[in-house]
């Protein structure tokens, strides 16, 4: 998805996990995804930096979607669909 | 898929990545084994246990050696401890996830950590000198879990 495309993205959640590092990030989308469902879209927010290809890996091992992300004020917003 | 991780060393950046590990791997949706023996054991020690009368040398092990992950040392550039010290305030200074908050997460995703009773026997650690929640068995519990793992390492 392109970054327009994903900046117009309304998440059915958004996980915070700015500030935390590897691997908070993914522990936060584990913890999130159980809240949106089957079809809706989750944001990650995150600053550490690895977060750009650990979502991405989580998402591909879990069975979802990953979008893509967009840089924000000082974080990455990373978006995932729920797929199973 | 099960992933299964030894834990033999007991210094801090070691027990540190460990965890970082396995809580990844649990995050991802792994069963995860972790198997604590010898100076792994060290991480799991209660800071304050309960006393226990002890032959000689085991008490001098157990006098000796770091009690929990606050106490472990750094693998290189240990310097009497100062390392640890130094390695710790860097960590919190970059956001990095303490080793006693990676230890507790790591309970929370339910990973299975298994104590080597052996290096108990050896170290003289009684079962109640270790933290809650653990269990207590030998390398036939660790090779039947390391049988349905795809990865496995050794630490």
């Amino acid at each position: 998805m392109s970054v327009t495309e994903l900046s117009t993205i309304q998440p059915n959640k958004t996980v915070d996990a700015r500030g935390t590092s590897c691997p908070g990030p993914i522990l936060a989308a584990k913890k999130g995804i159980v809240d949106v469902k089957v079809g809706e879209i989750m944001a990650v927010l995150a600053t550490d930096s690895g977060t750009k290809k650990d979502l991405p890996a989580w998402a591909k091992k879990m069975g979802h979607d990953y979008l893509g992300f967009i840089e924000e004020q000082g974080h990455f917003k990373l978006f995932v669909k729920r797929l199973k | 898929m099960k992933k299964t991780i030894i834990l033999f060393s007991g210094d801090f950046d070691k027990v540190l990545a460990a965890f970082i590990i396995a809580n990844g791997a649990a995050a991802m949706g792994d069963d995860v084994t972790m198997f604590f023996t010898f100076w792994g054991l060290n991480a799991l020690r209660k800071p304050v246990g309960p006393q226990h009368k002890k032959s000689f040398l085991q008490g001098m092990f157990g006098g000796m050696m770091p009690r929990g992950p606050q106490k472990l040392g750094l693998s290189k550039m240990n310097f009497g401890g100062m390392g640890a010290k130094m390695m710790r305030r860097v960590m919190r200074q970059q956001n990095v996830t303490s080793l006693e908050e990676l230890m507790r997460e790591a309970k929370d995703q339910g990973i299975k950590m298994i104590a080597c009773t052996m290096s108990m026997d050896v170290l003289g650690f009684k079962e109640d000198e270790l933290i809650d929640g653990l269990e207590f068995a030998g390398v036939a519990t660790y090779l039947g879990e390391a049988d349905e793992s795809n990865a496995n390492l050794f630490i």
